[in-house]
């Protein structure tokens, strides 16, 4: 995966601090930087780019892991 | 004058171990009940049972110990409260549903406002057993579809351009059936249709709008839970279209009608006639 701008790991955190971990990291970033978020499989994967993408940013690529882990790269969108 | 029990069940008056009292059981639509008319539960609550109410399983109101020497009154506070009196018996029963796509951001379907439908056509329609229909707006499922005699889930159907695909991965990422297979170096995403369940997650999610998706209503036949636990079967392909969809429901309260025996629940039913003859019954109807 490209090198990021910043990165969070959410592996540790369950719904809804998975989506608030991401927003406020995201929030710390200029318009067009990005952001690699580390989580989990399952109700992470599910909600996480969604809710990116809800709300004006953009997932521009999703690595599996393949240990029940993946990580994606998000740019911010503009305000 | 002997009590007619079997015309109060009927009416949703459920005849309680207590002589003469009874769990009068409301007509709710969908779990949704106002204000206005929770103000009427609480006042008949009050003055005619003990004070409380029970939720039944199926998002309904019954309240308890109403005496039988109170019914006309009970009836009378019912229709000043604007309430009516639910469904016992070998009938359609309550229409559950969830909060749906009007509420809900997982929704795909409007819930409430088919359920109003479905119960202004179907609701206490004599039937050979009780007949329950139950609406959950996706895949999630929380009003569970499948336990219902004819469940309906809201569901989307898929379609793939690659011309907006950036091959991020996403869609493959959260797909529930691994129905979608993405190769990042080779640019290539392969969609097998066979194994999608029409959860619609590959839409939603999609970053570019690679992936578009009809909405649409997947349905399950003659399940039921209690005595014996059988999940509603899928019959048909998604369907898309409101009217065809009520053309479906026609025909299989139909069908029941028609083939079931009295005090036989539509699951056994199926099993005894079979489920391809619904299933040909109502292919000939979506066609």
């Amino acid at each position: 995966m490209s090198k990021a701008d910043s990165f969070i790991d959410i592996t540790d955190v369950v719904c809804p601090m998975t989506f608030v971990k991401s927003k406020v990291a995201i929030e710390g970033l200029e318009a067009g930087q990005t952001l690699e978020i580390h989580m989990n499989d399952g109700e992470p994967i599910q909600n996480v780019p969604r809710s990116m993408k809800d709300e004006g940013h953009t997932v521009l690529d999703v690595q599996n892991n393949d240990d029940g882990t993946y990580t994606i790269l998000v740019r911010k969108g503009e305000d | 004058m002997a009590v007619d029990y079997g015309a109060l069940k009927k009416g949703g008056f459920m005849r309680q171990k207590q002589k003469d009292n009874f769990s009068m059981r409301l007509r709710v639509v969908a779990g949704r009940v106002t204000a206005e008319q929770l103000k009427a539960v609480y006042d008949i609550a009050n003055r005619f049972g003990k004070g409380y109410v029970h939720l039944t399983a199926r998002q309904g109101i019954e309240i308890p110990f109403i005496r039988l020497q109170d019914l006309d009154e009970v009836k009378k506070a019912l229709v000043d409260g604007g309430l009516e009196q639910g469904a016992c018996g070998a009938r359609v029963r309550t229409v559950t549903a969830c909060q749906g796509s009007a509420i809900c951001p997982n929704g795909l379907i409007e819930t409430q406002e088919l359920a109003d439908k479905l119960d202004a056509r179907y609701f206490g329609k004599d039937l050979p057993h009780k007949f329950k229909l139950g609406i959950t707006g996706c895949k999630n499922n929380c009003l569970k579809a499948e336990e219902n005699d004819l469940g309906i889930k809201g569901g989307m159907w898929p379609t793939y351009s690659q011309d907006a695909c950036t091959y991020c991965g996403l869609c493959a990422a959260v797909c529930p059936t691994d129905a979608i297979i993405v190769d990042k170096e080779a640019k290539e995403l392969t969609f097998d249709s066979d194994k999608c369940v029409a959860c619609g997650r590959c839409v939603v999610s999609c970053p570019t709008g690679a992936w578009q998706g009809q909405k649409g209503y997947v349905l399950s036949f003659g399940g039921n839970f209690g005595n014996n636990l059988k999940f509603g079967e899928e019959l048909l392909p998604i369907i898309f279209d409101e009217d065809k969809l009520f053309a479906v429901v026609d025909a299989t309260i139909a069908f029941f009608q028609e083939y079931g025996h009295a005090s036989e629940r539509f699951s056994k039913t199926l099993a005894r006639v079979g489920m391809d003859k619904l299933r040909h019954y109502l292919e000939g109807v979506v066609q």
